[in-house]
């Protein structure tokens, strides 16, 4: 038992994570031009195949580097020369232009490198057991992935909090209009800061490749939960979506650790449904198999009980 | 905004019997049309893809109920069409092993009342917000749904989904429906009635508050509506709609699956009602047609023809954000004022880039993909008739070349396109036929 909570803690607070350096992105972006960026998992999905095919010409340091760059400048580029001509259109325009925008990156990443997975290793320099608990061997990449999104978090924190440049974005969240009018390039810095989140999410394609499986529907997979971390952090709040992030993290990696149905909790009970009914399904399903639902049960209960998210004041 | 679609009805002064019909001109052309379809493309391919039709018109145009007409963007719509699709499919094998009269032709009630109850259930938490919040709730909801279909397998029968055989029910008029003529005419009747229900509901004042509320809820407000109710009937409202076409389409391929509430399903509606145009109640019907058709016939010449679809989603977001319906009306006063013809020489130069840029887009989209997922295949590849190796400098040069030089002229063009609309827009206003 305390294996199995030591290991979960261990990887939901590391998917947790992984989760918050694409939602710190999607946030920030959401909270400056009030656009909810549809192909923001598809920046992570580019950072991933962009990592596989720079390793396999260079290596994954390289990777480590040049792929979230490249990304960064594909967003700054959809920033410029697509998301700038919509916005006159409206919020909704915008949306939909982002959600074709997934679409065609799931299009073109089939075209080059297929709907298969790809085989995106882990270096050779992290491919050993860090430590071993309880008898179960802990990957060092793992730790690896851990270590580099809890620097990027209190990097993004210190740039933030500590700078200039921090300063100015935070002032932008609030108060675009008065940022404009102190005489900052507003256009200027949505376009960085729409670089910048793609390239996070950039980074999280490249550490997660790796472990997790690189394929053209990885965007598509974890896109709707990123949704959910934003909405239950309430939209446009960054504290909000880390502690969404853990709180997904955590929730989903202890689900599927759990391969306990109500007909094992309740086995001493002379209860038992007939085979091929809906209730038979219910009594035998595991938790673990219930795992992909539970985001969206705590993103409809949220709604219900706190229609702001948790952390968030700004209805939309 | 969809005056358009019918000639004003105040022209009917006169008692003879054609002046009074005049009004339903339109529907019972469209009757007729539907009537004689079959009789004029008899192949099986033709009338399987005007059975889809018949379905993506309704599915599209209950979409338009959220989208155009009341504003609200759905990531999830096929939620509803999937649930009425499966309601269906166990009632029509319920009414089998009961061995009830119900002819077939009722069953797209079942469907209708299925995705009805789950508008007013899913509705009620989901149309509590608007805007991005409901498109992200809308997103949740129909992932959620697609999730337990795989749980609750004894209704959803998990992967391979539930089948059930059309032709056993009871028959009409000696018609089992077991040849495609015969659902294409159940499919075209339905797609009739629901089509006429669903362009008579934006007639009536409360189609008007869903526009009201799209455009302005807070006036809306001060009218004495809540917004939030009118929104949540006009979702489940749609939702009726949807299960409709939902129930036509488990008719019509004897299966429903969890394909039929997938996010491709969602994205697929949201693709067909924005490119035929939101805006207007013809566009959706004009989108579902054009998709539907590209969906069957594309997919026969070119394997990327999704890369396709998207990038067209994206150009109409760009550029004509009014779709195809948009860009018809729009020439409406124009033609009314007789300026069409300067438009019109404009429109012939503007082709030719149009055509330069569209071509060499599709020919290094093409040789992309014989260099990467066809790379197996071997790097020789066809394309307009002639044949080359995809490696080629030449071909590559050549078709960047041309994508830069169309895009160059196009610019060009497109000025002279844009200074031959304000001279023809001001000889409509001279004219007194656009504002």
């Amino acid at each position: 038992m305390a294996e199995l909570v030591f290991i979960s803690t261990l990887n939901g607070v590391l998917y947790g994570l992984l989760l918050f350096l694409l939602a710190s992105g999607l946030t920030l972006i959401f909270s400056m031009m009030g656009v909810l960026n549809f192909a923001h998992a598809s920046f992570y999905m580019l950072g991933a195949f962009f990592g596989f095919q720079i390793s396999r010409w260079a290596g994954f340091w390289p990777a480590l580097i040049l792929a979230p760059v490249l990304v960064g400048l594909a967003g700054a580029l959809v920033e410029r020369f697509g998301l700038r001509n919509v916005h006159k259109h409206g919020h909704v325009a915008e949306l939909l232009f982002t959600f074709g925008l997934a679409f065609v990156i799931e299009e073109l990443v089939q075209i080059v490198w297929g709907k298969s997975p790809v085989d995106f290793r882990t270096p050779a320099l992290l491919d050993f057991p860090a430590f071993t608990v309880f008898a179960t061997n802990y990957p060092a990449y793992k730790l690896f992935m851990l270590v580099i999104s809890v620097a990027i978090f209190v990097g993004l924190f210190v740039m933030l909090t500590r700078t200039r440049i921090g300063l100015i974005v935070q002032a932008a969240l609030t108060h675009p209009h008065m940022v404009a009018h102190l005489g900052h390039n507003v256009p200027l810095i949505f376009m960085s800061v729409f670089g910048v989140g793609a390239a996070l999410a950039g980074i999280a394609g490249v550490i997660a490749g790796p472990a997790l499986v690189t394929q053209s529907s990885m965007a598509a997979l974890l896109g709707p939960i990123l949704f959910v971390v934003v909405v239950v952090g309430g939209l446009g709040s960054l504290h909000g979506a880390l502690y969404a992030s853990l709180l997904i993290g955590l929730l989903q990696t202890f689900a599927i650790a759990i391969n306990l149905s109500l007909s094992d909790a309740f086995a001493g009970s002379s209860f038992s449904p007939e085979p091929g009914t809906l209730l038979n399904d219910l009594w035998r399903v595991s938790v673990a198999q219930v795992a992909p639902i539970l985001p969206y049960v705590l993103l409809i209960l949220v709604l219900i009980f706190k229609p702001t998210g948790l952390f968030g004041n700004r209805e939309t | 905004m969809s005056d358009a679609v019918l000639p004003r009805s105040s022209a009917t002064v006169s008692t003879s019997g054609i002046a009074r019909l005049s009004p339903y001109g339109p529907w019972i052309a469209a009757g007729l049309l539907l009537i004689v379809l079959p009789v004029v493309c008899r192949s099986g391919t033709a009338l399987t893809i005007m059975s889809l039709m018949g379905i993506a018109i309704i599915f599209a145009l209950s979409y338009n109920m959220l989208l155009g007409q009341t504003g609200m963007l759905s990531f999830g719509h096929a939620v509803y069409y999937g649930l009425g699709a499966y309601f269906t499919v166990h009632a029509i094998n319920a009414a089998i092993a009961a061995k009830l009269p119900v002819p077939l032709i009722v069953m797209p009630v079942v469907g209708g009342l299925a995705g009805l109850g789950f508008a007013v259930l899913f509705g009620w938490v989901s149309t509590k917000r608007s805007g991005t919040a409901f498109a992200m709730i809308s997103l949740g909801l129909a992932e959620l749904v697609g999730s337990s279909s795989l749980i609750l397998r004894s209704f959803f029968g998990g992967e391979e989904g539930v089948s059930t055989n059309r032709t056993k029910l009871l028959p009409l008029l000696e018609w089992k429906f077991g040849p495609q003529i015969q659902v294409y005419y159940l499919i075209a009747a339905w797609c009739l009635i629901a089509v006429a229900l669903m362009y008579a509901l934006t007639r009536t004042p409360f189609g008007r508050m869903c526009n009201a509320v799209r455009d302005n809820p807070e006036r809306a407000q001060f009218v004495g509506y809540n917004p939030q109710v009118v929104r949540y009937l006009a979702f489940c409202l749609s939702g009726l709609f949807a299960g409709v076409a939902g129930a036509l389409a488990a008719i019509n391929f004897e299966l429903a699956n969890s394909a039929l509430f997938s996010a491709a399903q969602s994205g697929n509606v949201l693709l067909a009602t924005f490119i035929g145009g939101a805006g207007h109640f013809v566009g959706p019907i004009l989108g579902a047609v054009l998709v539907t058709y590209l969906q069957n016939m594309l997919s026969d010449v070119t394997e990327v023809w999704q890369l396709y679809f998207g990038l067209m989603f994206i150009a109409t977001v760009m550029y004509a954000p009014g779709g195809l319906a948009g860009l018809f009306m729009m020439h409406g006063p124009v033609w009314r004022a007789g300026a069409l013809a300067p438009l019109m020489a404009s429109y012939l130069i503007m082709l030719g880039p149009l055509a330069l840029v569209g071509g060499a887009a599709v020919l290094v989209i093409e040789m992309t993909t014989h260099l990467g997922v066809k790379a197996a295949e071997g790097t020789t590849m066809t394309f307009a008739g002639i044949t080359f190796d995809a490696t080629s400098l030449l071909a590559w040069t050549l078709a960047l070349a041309a994508l830069l030089a169309g895009a160059v002229l196009g610019r060009l063009a497109w000025r002279r396109v844009a200074a031959a609309w304000d001279r023809v827009e001001a000889v409509a206003r001279d004219k007194g036929v656009a504002p």
